[in-house]
């Protein structure tokens, strides 16, 4: 399937910004890798997530049991996580280093433990 | 006994702890905010989380009756007394949920203070948005007045996302229509409203609006709690002071990688735990806030 390369250009220019969207996400399923992140009573799994400088990637969200949320807040990128529905967001990180994801709804005596590290490296 | 009066006293038998003033330095209608306010204090006590258990506190059953002992002991009654959230610790069961919060209402119950205020934090309220916090205590949010200072109270944890939310949010922007540009405000809430480390959780997600709407009056001051310290911080002139726990103390912001409590010292018990007096003084048109330990060195 051709890229469309004002898509591609709008996604690197986002990534340029830190910045991340779910627009034109459908469209761009099937170029860029994805991630499964799955979330259940209190972990992400995978916890360490492991990314290159400027690779686009698509984040994808599954909750094992209750509402959740993705916070990774070094690039004002979040994200509800309903159980039964998959959540897709796409992220082009845009600089290197380590970078704490959590959870930010409120799930239950183990909530302030759910959370993770997003490592970029160049 | 008079305000003075009674701060010496507290200095003199040395039960006094550190103590922080804010004051609305350079507000320029603070002589007009002070002119009708009384001088009086009430007292703060947060995060009790009642139903507890765990090393960061083997005192956890002793800690909450402690501190209001502490508080039936002082030299001069407060005017009242305000819980400001995490009154007990979660729990996914709907009935001991209930247990733990009417454990906790018999114990409050025991401050020889006639009034007594209450506001939810998220280990209460967020996982049946308030619902059972309000069969027990009423209203999440709610405001009032006091000796010339209109107190505000605002629930940033029955939603789990940690939103005031629209509905909340206009009715903040009607009770603050109802007030004078230069009156005294105080907000009391759970988290803090601005983002004071939002990769802890350290933060309310429309917190800004809130801020927002307090900004165009010129003599604020938010006390909250959630984050187990003091902490102090100003977003434009709006002074923000958070309180210590009454079970176990939190790490300084972004200070280690994860926010686990602070551990237990059985040599200092107690370390980092307390509440505090909140002295509203008609001359500065501040507050001096003094901190107080569970109980005397």
């Amino acid at each position: 399937m051709p890229i469309d390369p004002t898509r591609r250009a709008l996604v690197r220019a986002m990534g340029s910004l830190g910045l991340a969207s779910i627009a034109g996400l459908a469209a761009s399923q099937g170029q860029e890798r994805t991630v499964r992140i799955v979330a259940r009573k209190f972990e992400f799994e995978p916890r360490l997530i492991v990314l290159k400088k400027g690779e686009p990637v698509v984040l994808e969200f599954t909750s094992l049991d209750v509402m959740m949320g993705f916070n990774l807040n070094a690039f004002k990128l979040r994200t509800d996580i309903a159980p039964g529905q998959v959540t897709r967001l796409m992220l082009t990180p845009d600089r290197a280093g380590e970078f704490v994801f959590y959870c930010d709804v409120f799930c239950g005596n183990g909530h302030e433990e759910m959370d993770g590290v997003l490592t970029v490296t160049e | 006994m008079t305000e003075f009066d009674r701060r010496q006293f507290l200095q003199l038998a040395g039960v006094g702890g550190a103590v922080f003033a804010s004051a609305l330095a350079g507000c320029a209608s603070a002589a007009g905010a002070k002119a009708a306010v009384d001088d009086f204090y009430f007292v703060q006590l947060s995060d009790t989380h009642w139903g507890f258990e765990g090393a960061p506190n083997p005192d956890a059953k002793l800690t909450l009756p402690k501190a209001v002992s502490a508080v039936n002991a002082l030299a001069q009654p407060p005017d009242f007394v305000v819980f400001t959230g995490d009154l007990t610790h979660t729990t996914d069961d709907p009935q001991e949920r209930r247990r733990r919060l009417a454990e906790f209402r018999d114990i409050a119950a025991q401050l020889k203070v006639k009034t007594v205020r209450f506001m939810p934090g998220e280990h209460d309220a967020s996982l049946d948005n308030g619902a059972a916090y309000q069969e027990f205590f009423g209203a999440t949010h709610y405001s009032f007045d006091h000796k010339g200072v209109h107190f505000i109270a605002l629930d940033n944890v029955s939603d789990p996302a940690a939103k005031i939310g629209d509905e909340q949010l206009a009715w903040l922007a009607a009770d603050l229509a109802q007030q004078p540009k230069d009156a005294r405000i105080v907000v009391l809430t759970h988290r803090p409203l601005f983002d004071l480390y939002p990769q802890w959780d350290w933060a309310t997600r429309d917190g800004a609006r809130a801020i927002e709407l307090l900004m165009q009056h010129a003599n604020v001051t938010v006390f909250y709690g959630h984050i187990h310290q003091e902490h102090h911080f100003m977003t434009g002139h709006i002074a923000h002071h958070s309180a210590k726990s009454l079970i176990f103390a939190l790490p300084a912001p972004g200070s280690q990688p994860r926010r686990s409590p602070l551990a237990w010292d059985a040599a200092q018990p107690y370390r980092g735990l307390g509440f505090r007096e909140i002295e509203a003084e008609a001359q500065t048109a501040g507050y001096q806030i003094t901190e107080l330990p569970v109980v005397k060195a």
